[in-house]
């Protein structure tokens, strides 16, 4: 079935739109993650312009990480001082990352630099993630203990000031870490246009400890703040949010988000971030492969809609 | 730099000439099928047929040859640019670009037989007729230019608008269906963009331009595809609000839906 988007201007598909939503809800709900690396992408395949894709999908993810995150919220796993805290750190580094995103886009410089930045970033991510969770697996196939926390093992992170007690996370860290996270989330958000959960949900359980079981509904919250408040943003300056593609993608979206997270609960935490880790680094392939083989067409047009 | 004045003038000298030769009181009279092309949620491109119709008065001479016809269809104009990549460092990056001045979103050029057939280049170029003709303002960095027809930013251009079905020349697009008597098919693709269409129907004798007529037509959003797009313009912070309120219940809704407890 057809239909006409509003601000996208084309016609898609709604079942193709809804499968998407789907699929991508399910990633979400299973990684605690809001999938925009992914979602982005794929909206830009099927002809949606990039800047109406960006903009959308932030309602999509918002929409997901509320439903994940109601679902964690009634399995008390959720740290919302721990959120909170993340967050302030975000409104800086978002601020930051717009100002960063206008300055190169003034020189001309903001294509390559997010090119590179996903492949650095996705391609890092990843390998790390794969490499831990494989000695993991494989710690555990021997029969040793898996040490998820090590509470011994301190580490200069530790050591700072400013130290504050999140008590459903069951830790006792300095603020300055936390809101350095919540700092580097917002900025690389606001700079490759990402909702940045893959990279806090790493962020949090090998920086600051926090255990995976309050890890990925923490991350939901902070990623349902920051998305809510970006489709706010981009409809007030850019007028480019399709509200009628948004609902298809949030309608698959939370369906796929509550089996999602009914998967991850099943899998060990080792498993789940094997899975995501190569996820992330096949995003980040994808993305080099792009830049590094030969383009079939060197050229391409792009309308500019009074964004500049 | 010079080009554009030259252009112009050659435009408007076309024009002075054409207007000037009444010698042939052939009259043109053109119609379209659809006045106004309304965008709904179904919309999936349309097809618009143009009728025609030559009409010759007494003091008609006899016809030298068949008739031909030209239709050019102009769509709303807008800046668009286009990027070249190149190999930096090992990667395919966007290293040149041209913008594009108020460009034809839509572009179709419609004839009963090839242009070149219809009339010799240099009337083509003159008339501004065909995708080779059409002019394209190119901005590099400070200077703006006609861009020359070979230019390699404007070729590639014209290909991807071609490939994208909204550039198009058609060389049987005019079917004579009585000596005096035409229709064109106008193809408009599912992502036309909103704004006032111009139709220029041009009659060629002997590869001289003797009538011309407008026939101009409109593409716009209703009914509901209308109300957002509305919305999303003059209220932006209440339509990003209400998208965001709706995000947050359709979560909210499908974790009630789906509780298991």
């Amino acid at each position: 079935m057809q239909i006409y988007l509003p601000i996208a201007d084309l016609p898609v598909n709604v079942f193709v739109i809804l499968a998407m939503g789907l699929a991508v809800g399910f990633i979400s709900g299973m990684f605690g993650i809001g999938g925009g690396f992914l979602m982005t992408p794929l909206l830009i395949f099927l002809g949606i312009s990039p800047a109406v894709a960006v903009a959308s999908v932030t309602g999509h993810i918002a929409a997901s990480s509320m439903s994940g995150a109601i679902s964690y919220w009634h399995r008390r796993a959720i740290d919302l001082a721990l959120a909170f805290m993340l967050l302030a750190g975000g409104i800086i580094g978002t601020a930051f990352g717009v100002w960063l995103f206008t300055t190169l886009r003034a020189i001309g410089q903001l294509d390559i630099t997010i090119g590179v930045s996903y492949i650095l970033l996705l391609g890092i991510v990843g390998a790390l993630m794969v490499a831990e969770s494989v000695s993991a697996i494989l710690r555990a196939r021997q029969g040793k203990p898996v040490e998820l926390r090590r509470p011994g093992s301190h580490t200069w992170i530790h050591g700072l000031p400013l130290k504050l007690r999140f008590k459903r996370s069951r830790i006792y860290v300095s603020a300055i870490p936390v809101w350095g996270i919540g700092f580097i989330i917002g900025f690389v958000g606001a700079v490759m246009g990402i909702g940045g959960g893959f990279l806090l949900v790493p962020m949090l359980i090998y920086v600051l400890r926090v255990p995976t079981a309050t890890v990925i509904g923490t991350s939901m919250v902070l990623t349902l703040v920051t998305m809510a408040s970006a489709t706010v943003m981009h409809a007030a300056v850019n007028h480019l949010v399709d509200a009628l593609l948004a609902l298809f993608l949030m309608v698959g979206g939370v369906i796929g988000a509550q089996f999602g997270a009914r998967a991850g609960q099943k899998m060990s935490g080792e498993r789940l971030r094997l899975l995501l880790g190569l996820l992330v680094l096949a995003v980040g392939i994808r993305f080099a492969v792009n830049l590094v083989v030969p383009p079939e067409t060197l050229y391409s047009v792009r309308v500019m809609d009074g964004d500049i | 730099m010079t080009r554009v004045p030259l252009a112009a003038l050659a435009a408007a000298f076309g024009a002075i000439i054409a207007s000037a030769a009444p010698v042939a009181a052939e009259r043109l009279v053109a119609s379209l099928s659809n006045h106004r092309v309304m965008i709904t949620s179904n919309f999936v491109g349309e097809e618009l047929v143009l009728f025609g119709g030559i009409e010759q008065d007494a003091a008609s001479r006899p016809r030298r040859a068949d008739y031909d016809i030209i239709v050019t269809v102009t769509g709303p104009r807008q800046t668009m640019v286009t990027f070249r990549k190149e190999r930096i460092l090992g990667l395919w990056v966007n290293a040149d670009s041209r913008v594009l001045e108020n460009a034809p979103a839509y572009l179709a050029v419609l004839s009963n037989r090839p242009l070149d057939a219809v009339t010799n280049t240099e009337t083509l170029r003159r008339l501004q007729l065909g995708l080779d003709n059409i002019p394209l303002l190119q901005r590099a960095s400070v200077n703006i230019a006609d861009a020359a027809s070979d230019d390699p930013f404007r070729l590639a251009f014209i290909k991807i608008k071609t490939e994208q079905g909204l550039y198009r020349e058609v060389s049987n697009g005019v079917t004579f269906l009585a000596p005096a008597l035409f229709r064109a098919s106008i193809q408009l693709p599912a992502e036309v963009p909103v704004g006032t269409y111009e139709v220029d129907v041009r009659l060629f004798a002997d590869g001289v331009q003797i009538a011309r007529t407008p026939a101009p037509f409109e593409v716009y959003k209703s009914g509901f595809e209308q109300v957002v797009t509305a919305a999303a313009r003059e209220h932006g912070v209440l339509y990003g609000l209400a998208t965001a309120m709706m995000a947050i219940a359709t979560g909210w809704f499908a974790s009630v839906v789906f509780r298991r407890d």
